[in-house]
């Protein structure tokens, strides 16, 4: 592997300021996997590895109903994952997060790290955009908030500014009568990248039969993780009929720009666009009815 | 650059190591260490040839720096068999053959303690689902997953 200098600061402070000495040579290391992966194959370059699982902030997980959810941005996929409140609350971010790596990628693979890699077809990001989350970043002018769907803003590219780090991810406690759903496209059963991804969250109202609110994001299909605002608006204060998914769900497959590459073709991710949209759509559908 | 140490405790014997900061803990165990049981497949995490359990946590030790197992407890192929001989999914891998030519094989049975470890009674498809993260070109996983899940119920009657 290329040679690297490696710290283990156990403040953000220290980190930012060690992210401002090595303005651009700095990497931060979660789980590695894909940090780790990338420096031996020399798609990225480190003079300096920053190890983040010593600041206790960024390993902290917590959820309750009043406060929400706050992941440390170092915190493993293993560990949401065995927390059943937030298996309960967040069925969208579980179905993506249960779905990256086998139990070793899980054990080491963080949330933090899936954002800060800003692939286009990372499983957790349409996720995260339907459960409304936020990213909270810290640099040199102090914190700020990022939406997730505002994070990445190109392959590989995410919205850091030099010196900054993400230190949680923040999602609102869902309201009653929600449901969410993450679903993708490989071709085998398990441990693939997704061709095409889709996640759908809505809001019922109190007698289930008309959607108040609804998201749907897209991954795969364009350079960064997509939130698609014009179906989450044709499904706003609709029944929740197959007819109005399936018109949601092509507004979704209308605004994907997905590319042929190795995984797949252009014209087959824009079919995935659509059934996977309209299939977490009717997922989500039914896990808020079940909540009632 | 200045090698850095290390302490941990490996197979339940506290150990010292220098290491560079570029080195893989399967490159320190493998080459510093002399614990050549764990083996090197892919060495970009898609095959568990080279699993380990961290701090109770199943990892590719291709994908951990050395110098993060600072303060970390750490159980290679070397330390699963007992005194008295081999461990039972070690026992039952030869009774089931489930390995032919065998570099798979160390991950194959550091990954199945792992679940072992955390869930005596898996079902089949829960077996097959844990070890989705290691390869293996020859035997086609039927006799693994016959192996560990003989094993889960010898390790239940022990």
């Amino acid at each position: 592997m290329q040679p690297f200098a490696y710290a283990a600061p156990t403040s953000i402070v220290e980190t930012v300021s060690l992210l401002t000495q090595h303005s651009g040579q700095a990497r931060l290391l979660a789980g590695g996997t894909d940090l780790l992966v990338q420096l031996k194959e020399n798609r990225r370059q480190a003079a300096l590895v920053i190890d983040i699982k010593r600041i206790p902030e960024l390993n902290a997980l917590s959820y309750s109903p009043e406060a929400g959810l706050r992941i440390g941005a170092a915190v493993s996929c293993h560990r949401i994952c065995a927390e059943p409140a937030i298996r309960q609350a967040y069925p969208g971010l579980i179905d993506a997060v249960s779905l990256i790596g086998g139990a070793q990628i899980q054990s080491r693979a963080s949330l933090g790290g899936n954002l800060g890699n800003a692939s286009p077809a990372a499983d957790s990001i349409p996720a995260l955009i339907v459960h409304h989350a936020v990213c909270e970043v810290e640099g040199p002018a102090g914190r700020r908030d990022i939406p997730a769907e505002a994070f990445c803003v190109g392959p590989g590219r995410n919205a850091l500014q030099a010196g900054e780090l993400l230190v949680a991810i923040r999602a609102p406690s869902p309201p009653p009568r929600f449901g969410a759903a993450y679903l993708r496209f490989i071709p085998r059963n398990e441990m693939d990248i997704a061709v095409a991804g889709a996640g759908a969250s809505v809001i019922l109202n109190e007698a289930g039969d008309t959607i108040v609110s609804a998201r749907v994001a897209l991954g795969a299909v364009a350079p960064t993780p997509l939130l698609v605002e014009a179906a989450g608006a044709a499904l706003a204060g609709q029944p929740p009929t197959a007819e109005v998914i399936e018109q949601a769900a092509r507004i979704a497959q209308s605004v994907a720009q997905p590319i042929t590459d190795m995984r797949g073709t252009a014209s087959q991710r824009r079919h995935l666009a659509w059934v996977l949209s309209r299939r977490a759509l009717e997922q989500a559908v039914a896990r808020a009815q079940a909540t009632r | 650059m200045n090698k850095i140490p290390v302490q941990a405790c490996i197979n339940g014997e506290a150990v010292v190591f220098l290491c560079e900061p570029n080195q893989t803990l399967l490159e320190v165990l493998r080459e510093e260490l002399g614990l050549t049981g764990t083996k090197e497949g892919c060495s970009n995490g898609n095959c568990g040839a080279c699993n380990v359990i961290l701090d109770g946590a199943l990892v590719n030790s291709c994908l951990v720096l050395a110098v993060e197992a600072e303060g970390k407890s750490i159980t290679t192929i070397e330390g699963i068999a007992g005194p008295n001989g081999l461990h039972p999914i070690q026992q039952k891998f030869l009774e089931h053959a489930a390995l032919q030519c065998g570099i798979c094989t160390p991950g194959f049975i550091v990954a199945a303690k792992a679940l072992l470890d955390h869930n005596p009674q898996p079902t089949e498809e829960e077996a097959r689902r844990w070890l989705a993260g290691n390869l293996c070109r020859c035997t086609g996983y039927d006799k693994i997953i016959r192996a560990v899940l003989d094993a889960a119920e010898t390790l239940r009657n022990t």
